[in-house]
C-alpha cells in the first residue's frame, strides 16, 4: 500500500474545488465588481457630461462615438480599459494564485497532501485564467448592456471613417475583438504567473507583470527601436480596433497574437520548470 | 541565480558586441572646386561654380549623382543629402548654380542658354574624374538629382544632354508659366483667338491668374542673395561696395529676367514675351527629348508647384517611351510630412537601377509607375501618424480610372469682388503654409470672406470616397467683362467642425463673360489631390473671388454663380492597392518555436529532478556518537519489511544556500506505534528534516523512505502522511469548516474517509467554526491545523510544535489525543522545545544538534543512562542539556 486508500493523483485539487477557493476572496469579488460597474460609471459620466452642440457626433474619434450605440460604447469602454484595468485584472488573477497560497502557508499544505507539483500549477493556471477570461468578458458585455440600456440598439458607427455597419453584422466582430483582447493578455497572464511561483508576496507578483508591462509600454514609444518594437508584448495592443474597420484586417492581430502566444508558452514553461524543482519554504 | 546573472552578462556582452561590430557607414570626405564654364546665347560669359566632389568611399570608379538645389540655396544645402548618397556608393557632386552662393553668373531660371550649359560643362568635368565610371570616352555614368529649382534642372539637363542616364526631379514645375499664370478653367464658348497667342496653353497661361505671393518670394529670394550673402559673412568682396541701384532692383537676377518680373508684377498679367521667356525655361517644351529613365517625386501639399505639373511632365516623358515612375508624397512647398527617408530610398532604388545596373533587367521600373502617400492611421505602440502607400502598376493620371458622380444643389448665389481685392480669402498661404498646416494630415487653415463666395453642397456621402486626381465641375458665371474666381472643394463633416480644404490647394479661374449673352459657361478642374472622404461627410464647392495669394482685380465687380451642371466628377483610382504585405514569416514561426523552447524547458527540468533524486545514499553513517535504532542493513532490502517502517531516513544531508549544512548526515528510523519526540535547540535543523518528509525541500544527499516508499515532490506515499509544520496555513477568507473542507476535497479523496467529526472534535472550535479564520485567535487556528493534520487519520502524523499558544488544559488535552493517536498502531512524530511535554507524551526520542544526529532511543533508556546528579530522578531536560553541552 504505497498510497492512502482512495488516493489518486489525477483527482487532486479539482477545478471546482480551486474556483471556490477563488472566488470567495475579496478581491476577486471587488476586482468582478469595478469591471462590472465601470460601464454604469461611464454612462453616468456621458449623461451628465456637457453635450456637444452639433447634431449627432462632432468627430470620428472612438470616444466620441461612444454615444451613438450600446455597440459603440462598448468599443468605447474597451478601448479605455484594455491598456490597463484589464491589464490589472489580468496581473491580479494570475499573479495572485500562487503566491498567496505562499503568503498563507497554505501551499505547503496543499502540496503536503500531496497534490503533485504540476497538476497544481495546472489546475490554478486554468483558473485564473478563466477568472481573467471572464474578467475580460464580462466588461465588454456589461457595457454592450449598459450601452443599450443607455444609448440604444443602433447600428454601429466606425471610428475614422464614420461608415455605419448593421449591429447584427458586427456582433461577430465584436466576438473577434472580445476573442483578441483574451489571447492579447495572454501574456500578462503567463508573466504574473511566472513571478508569482517566484514570489511569497502577491501583491509583487501582481505589481511585478504590471510593471514590467509598463516598461514595455515605455519602450514601445521609442521610436528609434524601429521594427523591433514589433516584437514588445504590448505593441499590438489596440489591434483589435482593426476589427471594427469597415474592411477587417487580420494582420495586426495575427501579428499581435503570435507575440502573445510566443512570450505566454515560454513564460509557463519556465513558470513550470522552476516550481518543479524548487525548494518551498514559506 | 548565478545562472540568471550569467544570462544577463552574455546578453549584455552580445549587444555591446555587435553595437561595435554592427556595420557604419563609410566616411565621405567632400573636395571643394571652383570649376569655370562658359555658357550664354553665344557661348561667351565665363562663369565660375562653386562645387564640392564625393569621390565613393569605397574607392574604385563609381557612377556619379550631380545633386541640384533649389531656389534661394546652395550647394551647403544639399550637403546632408549628397554625403549620404555617397554612403550609398556614388560620386557625388554639389554645385551651386549661377547666381547662386559662391558662384558668380546671374540667375537665369534654368535657361537652356545657361544653366543647362553649365551643367553640360560638368558633366564633361565628371567625364575626366578617375573616379567616376564611364560609359565612353567623355561619357559618365549619371544621374542628376534635385528639388524645385534643382528639380527643373535635372529635367532640362537630361532633355539637352542625352549623357545623363537617370533623373529623380522633385516638387517641380513642367510650365513655369502655367505654375505663376495658372487657369484651370475652358470656358465654353470659347473666347476669342488672341493674336499673339502661341495655342491653347500659352492662350491659357496669358490669361491666367497671377500667383502673386509665390512670385515674390521666389524673386524676392533671387533679389535679397546678397543682402543675406553679406549679413552671413559671405562673399566680403561684394559687401565691402554698396549696392549700385540696378544691383538693388534685380539683385542676381539676368536683367531681362527682371524687367519682365516687374512688369508683370505690377500689372498682375502675363505679356506675351513673359510666357515665352518663362517657357524656354520649362520643361514640358523639352520633355519628349529626355531619354533617361525618370522618377517624379511631388508634393501633395504644394500650391507652387501642384500634382498637375508632374503629371505633364510624366505624359510627355512616357509619351517619348521613356520609363517614368511617378509618387505623390506627403510633402511640398507647403509643408507636409517631407518623408526624407521614404524619398530616399526611392530615389535610391531609382539609381542602384539605371545607374549601378543593380536588380532585375527588364523593363519594369524599380519603383511602381505609381505610388500615392496616404494616411495609415496611427502607430498602435507610439501613436503617432504613420503613412501607406499604396502602388498602381501604370498611371492613370489626373482623371483616374474610374470617375464616381457626386451631385450638387444650390441655387445661384451673387458674389461680389470687394474694391482692391481686400480682404481676401485664405487657403494655403505661401512660405508659411506648413506652418498653418501642421506637419501630417491636418488640414490647412481656410477662410472665406462672406459675400464673396457661393456654395454648392453635396447629400451627405452614403459610402467613402477616395479622391484621386482632378475632380471637375461645370459652372455658370453671369455678370459683365473678365471674372477672376477661384474654386475649391471642402470636405464638410457636420455642422460643428471647420470645413477642411484638402491640401489647402484652390483653382484660380479667369474666364471672359460675352457681352452678347452676359454669361458663360466653363468647366473648371479643381486641384488634384488625393483625399478620402468619409461616409457620412460633404463634398462642398465653393467659387470665391479672392485669394490671398494671388492677384485679384481691384475694380469692385458682382457676379452671379450657378451650377452648369448638377454634378461634380470624381476621378478615383481602384488600382492603387496597398503593397501586397502577406503575413511576416515569424507570425508562424515564432509561436512555434516558443513551443519547441517550452518543451526543451520543461524536458529539460525533469532530468535535473531525476538526478536528485538518483543521488546515491552515502553508507550509512549516523552522525554524532548515537546510532540508528535497530536498523539492520538486510532490512532495507526486503521490500515487506521496508514497507512497515513508517519513516526511515538515511544519510539525510541538506545545505543551506549559503553552504552551511542545515541537516548533516541525518540517520534515524521510527518504528510504528511509536511517539517519536525530535528535540533540539533552534537551528538544529528539526524543521528542514520535516519539510524534506513532506517533499517540500529536496535533500541534497541521502533520502527519506516512508512506508517504503522515497519521498520526492508530491509522491502519492504522502496521502499517508498528516504534517503540521512551522505553523497553521488557512486561507483567511474562509471560514473553519470551509477551510477543513476544501482541503480535504484538494486532496480528492472521497469524503467519508475524512472523518470530519473526529477531526473536528480535536479542534474544538463549537460555533467559531462558521467564521471567517481571518477572526481566530492563534490558538483556534493552531487546533484547526492539527485538525486538519488529523482528516483521513493518517498513519504517519508528524506535528511541528503542537503545543505552541496552548493553554494548559488544551495542552494536556493534546497529550492524550496524540497517545490514543499512536496506539490504534498509527505513529506520530513531535518537535518540540517543551522537554516535559515529550517526556510524558513520547515514547521514543531523537536529538539533533546542528543537524546532526546527537542521540536516539526510548525516552526511559535516555533517562536510564543519565546519571542521577542531585539525588531527584533523572529529567529530561537535564539529559537534553547534558548532550548538547558535550556537542558544544
Amino acid at each position: 500500500m504505497t498510497a492512502a486508500t482512495g488516493y489518486a493523483p489525477r483527482r487532486t485539487l479539482p477545478l471546482r474545488v480551486e474556483i471556490v477557493r477563488q472566488f470567495k476572496r475579496r478581491r476577486t469579488l471587488a476586482m468582478f465588481g469595478l469591471l462590472l460597474a465601470l460601464p454604469w460609471v461611464l454612462v453616468i459620466a456621458f449623461q451628465f457630461g456637457p453635450q456637444s452642440s452639433g447634431q449627432g457626433p462632432s468627430s470620428l474619434r472612438i470616444s466620441d462615438l461612444a454615444t451613438a450605440s450600446g455597440l459603440n460604447f462598448a468599443a468605447f469602454a474597451l478601448s479605455v480599459s484594455a491598456s490597463f484595468l484589464l491589464v490589472v485584472a489580468v496581473a491580479l488573477f494570475c499573479g495572485d494564485t500562487v503566491a498567496s497560497e505562499a503568503n498563507w502557508s497554505s501551499l505547503r499544505y496543499l502540496l503536503a497532501a500531496p497534490v503533485p507539483r504540476d497538476r497544481l500549477l495546472r489546475q490554478k493556471l486554468v483558473v485564473a485564467l478563466g477568472y481573467s477570461a471572464a474578467a475580460v468578458i464580462c466588461l465588454p458585455l456589461m457595457a454592450l448592456l449598459a450601452g443599450t440600456v443607455a444609448f440604444g440598439w443602433n447600428d454601429i458607427q466606425v471610428p475614422g471613417t464614420g461608415e455605419l455597419i448593421p449591429a447584427l453584422d458586427i456582433l461577430p466582430r465584436f466576438g473577434i475583438v472580445i476573442g483578441y483582447a483574451l489571447v492579447s493578455q495572454l501574456v500578462v497572464a503567463a508573466l504574473a504567473f511566472l513571478i508569482s511561483t517566484m514570489t511569497d508576496s502577491p501583491l509583487g507578483a501582481v505589481g511585478g507583470a504590471v510593471g514590467l508591462w509598463i516598461v514595455s509600454t515605455i519602450l514601445q514609444a521609442v521610436e528609434a527601436l524601429g521594427s523591433l518594437r514589433e516584437f514588445l508584448p504590448t505593441f499590438w495592443n489596440n489591434a483589435w480596433l482593426d476589427a471594427l474597420a469597415p474592411e477587417l484586417d487580420w494582420s495586426g492581430m495575427v501579428k499581435g497574437a503570435s507575440v502573445s502566444v510566443t512570450y505566454a508558452v515560454i513564460l509557463m514553461a519556465v513558470a513550470f520548470r522552476r516550481f518543479r524543482v524548487k525548494d518551498v519554504v514559506s | 541565480m548565478k545562472r540568471v546573472a550569467a544570462l544577463v552578462v552574455a546578453f549584455v556582452l552580445i549587444g555591446v558586441t555587435a553595437w561595435l561590430v554592427w556595420p557604419t557607414a563609410p566616411d565621405v570626405r567632400g573636395q571643394d572646386q571652383r570649376i569655370t564654364v562658359v555658357d550664354g546665347p553665344s557661348g561667351d560669359q565665363r562663369v565660375e561654380l562653386d562645387t564640392t566632389f564625393f569621390p565613393p568611399p569605397g574607392g574604385g570608379k563609381a557612377p556619379a549623382v550631380l545633386i541640384a538645389h533649389g531656389f534661394g540655396g546652395s550647394k551647403r544645402s544639399v550637403r546632408d543629402q549628397a554625403i549620404r548618397v555617397a554612403q550609398d556608393g556614388y560620386a557625388v557632386l554639389t554645385w551651386s548654380a549661377r547666381g547662386f552662393g559662391r558662384s558668380t553668373g546671374q540667375i537665369a531660371l534654368n535657361s537652356p542658354d545657361y544653366e543647362v550649359k553649365d551643367v553640360k560643362q560638368l558633366i564633361d568635368w565628371l567625364a575626366k574624374r578617375p573616379e567616376v565610371q564611364l560609359d565612353k570616352a567623355g561619357d559618365p555614368r549619371v544621374g542628376i538629382a534635385g528639388g524645385s529649382y534643382g528639380g527643373a534642372i535635372a529635367l532640362m539637363a537630361a532633355a539637352h544632354d542625352h549623357r545623363v542616364d537617370a533623373i529623380v526631379p522633385q516638387i517641380t514645375w513642367s510650365d513655369l508659366a502655367d505654375a505663376l499664370f495658372p487657369n484651370t478653367a475652358v470656358q465654353n464658348p470659347p473666347v476669342q483667338p488672341n493674336a499673339a497667342g502661341q495655342g491653347a496653353a500659352g492662350q491659357r497661361a496669358e490669361s491666367g491668374v497671377f500667383k502673386r505671393m509665390w512670385a515674390g518670394i521666389f524673386f524676392g529670394q533671387g533679389v535679397s542673395l546678397d543682402n543675406l550673402a553679406t549679413s552671413l559673412g559671405a562673399g566680403r568682396e561684394q559687401a565691402t561696395a554698396p549696392l549700385t541701384p540696378e544691383h538693388a532692383r534685380c539683385g542676381r537676377f539676368l536683367p531681362a529676367i527682371c524687367d519682365v518680373y516687374q512688369q508683370v508684377a505690377t500689372d498682375g498679367k502675363a505679356t506675351p514675351e513673359a510666357v515665352a521667356l518663362l517657357r524656354r525655361s520649362s520643361p514640358i517644351t523639352v520633355a519628349g527629348q529626355i531619354k533617361a529613365p525618370t522618377l517624379l517625386l511631388q508634393g501633395q501639399r504644394d500650391s507652387l508647384f501642384p500634382l498637375s505639373h508632374a503629371d505633364a511632365n510624366a505624359r510627355a516623358i512616357a509619351a517619348a517611351g521613356t520609363p517614368v515612375s511617378l509618387a505623390w508624397f506627403d510633402g511640398g512647398h507647403d509643408g507636409g510630412d517631407g518623408e526624407v527617408d521614404w524619398l530616399f530610398e526611392q530615389s535610391s532604388a531609382w539609381f542602384n537601377r539605371y545607374l549601378k545596373g543593380e536588380g532585375p533587367a527588364g523593363t519594369a521600373t524599380p519603383v511602381s509607375a505609381f505610388t500615392v502617400t496616404r494616411d495609415g492611421g496611427r502607430d498602435p505602440g507610439t501613436r503617432q501618424r504613420i503613412r501607406l502607400h499604396p502602388e498602381a502598376a501604370s498611371y492613370p493620371g489626373l482623371l483616374g480610372t474610374g470617375t464616381t458622380a457626386v451631385p450638387l444643389s444650390g441655387p445661384q448665389q451673387n458674389i461680389v469682388n470687394p474694391p482692391g481685392g481686400a480682404p481676401a480669402s485664405i487657403s494655403a498661404v505661401p512660405g508659411i503654409g506648413g506652418l498653418l498646416g501642421g506637419g501630417g494630415n491636418n488640414p490647412g487653415v481656410s477662410i472665406d470672406m462672406p459675400g464673396q463666395s457661393a456654395a454648392f453642397e453635396s447629400p451627405p456621402l452614403s459610402a467613402p470616397l477616395q479622391l484621386t486626381g482632378t475632380p471637375t465641375a461645370r459652372i455658370r458665371v453671369s455678370g459683365k467683362g473678365e471674372a477672376t474666381l477661384f474654386a475649391k472643394l471642402y470636405d464638410v463633416a457636420d455642422s460643428a467642425q471647420p470645413p477642411t480644404l484638402p491640401a489647402g490647394l484652390v483653382a484660380p479661374i479667369r474666364v471672359t463673360i460675352p457681352e452678347d449673352t452676359g454669361s458663360v459657361e466653363a468647366t473648371v478642374t479643381l486641384p488634384a489631390v488625393d483625399h478620402d472622404f468619409a461616409a457620412g461627410h460633404r463634398l462642398r464647392l465653393v467659387v470665391t473671388t479672392t485669394d490671398m495669394g494671388y492677384a485679384t482685380p481691384a475694380q469692385p465687380a458682382a457676379y452671379q454663380v450657378a451650377l452648369a451642371a448638377p454634378a461634380l466628377a470624381v476621378p478615383t483610382v481602384r488600382t492603387l492597392a496597398a503593397a501586397p504585405a502577406g503575413v511576416a514569416w515569424w507570425v508562424w514561426a515564432m509561436p512555434l518555436a516558443a513551443v519547441v523552447i517550452a518543451a526543451g524547458i520543461l524536458v529539460t527540468g525533469r532530468t535535473g529532478a531525476r538526478r536528485h533524486r538518483a543521488d546515491p545514499v552515502p553508507a550509512g553513517s549516523p552522525g554524532g556518537n548515537g546510532q540508528a535504532p535497530d536498523r539492520p542493513a538486510a532490512d532495507l532490502s526486503e521490500p515487506d519489511r521496508a514497507a512497515e517502517v513508517p519513516l526511515e531516513i538515511s544519510g539525510l544531508t541538506k545545505a543551506y544556500r549559503n553552504g552551511e549544512l542545515a541537516v548533516d548526515g541525518l540517520s534515524f528510523r521510527v518504528e510504528q506505534g511509536q511517539v517519536l519526540g525530535l528535540l533540539g535547540p533552534n537551528g538544529a535543523g528539526k524543521t528542514t528534516t520535516m519539510r524534506m518528509m513532506m517533499g517540500l525541500i529536496r535533500p541534497d544527499a541521502g533520502e527519506i523512505r516512508i512506508f517504503g516508499e522515497p519521498v520526492t515532490p508530491g509522491a502519492p506515499v504522502l496521502s499517508r502522511l498528516g504534517s503540521f509544520v512551522e505553523g497553521p496555513g488557512f486561507l483567511p477568507h474562509l471560514s473553519g469548516r470551509d477551510n477543513i473542507e476544501l482541503y480535504w476535497a484538494a486532496t480528492g479523496r472521497p469524503a467519508a474517509d475524512a472523518h470530519f467529526d473526529e477531526a473536528l472534535e480535536i479542534a474544538n472550535l463549537g460555533k467559531a467554526l462558521e467564521r471567517a479564520v481571518r477572526t481566530y485567535s492563534q490558538g483556534m487556528r493552531q487546533r484547526l491545523a492539527i485538525a486538519q493534520a488529523m482528516l483521513g487519520l493518517p498513519d504517519l502524523l508528524v506535528l511541528d510544535e503542537p503545543t505552541n499558544g496552548l493553554d494548559p488544559p488544551q495542552i494536556r488535552e493534546m497529550r492524550e489525543v496524540l497517545k490514543r493517536y499512536a496506539r490504534d498502531g498509527r505513529t506520530v512524530i513531535v518537535s518540540s522545545h517543551m522537554l516535559a511535554e515529550v517526556e510524558q507524551t513520547c515514547s521514543h526520542v531523537v536529538v539533533m544538534q546542528r543537524g546532526r544526529l546527537v542521540s536516539a532511543g526510548p525516552v526511559s533508556t535516555l533517562l536510564g543512562a543519565a546519571t542521577v546528579a542531585n539525588g531527584h530522578g533523572p529529567r529530561l531536560e537535564d539529559v537534553f542539556l547534558d548532550l548538547i553541552g558535550d556537542k558544544s
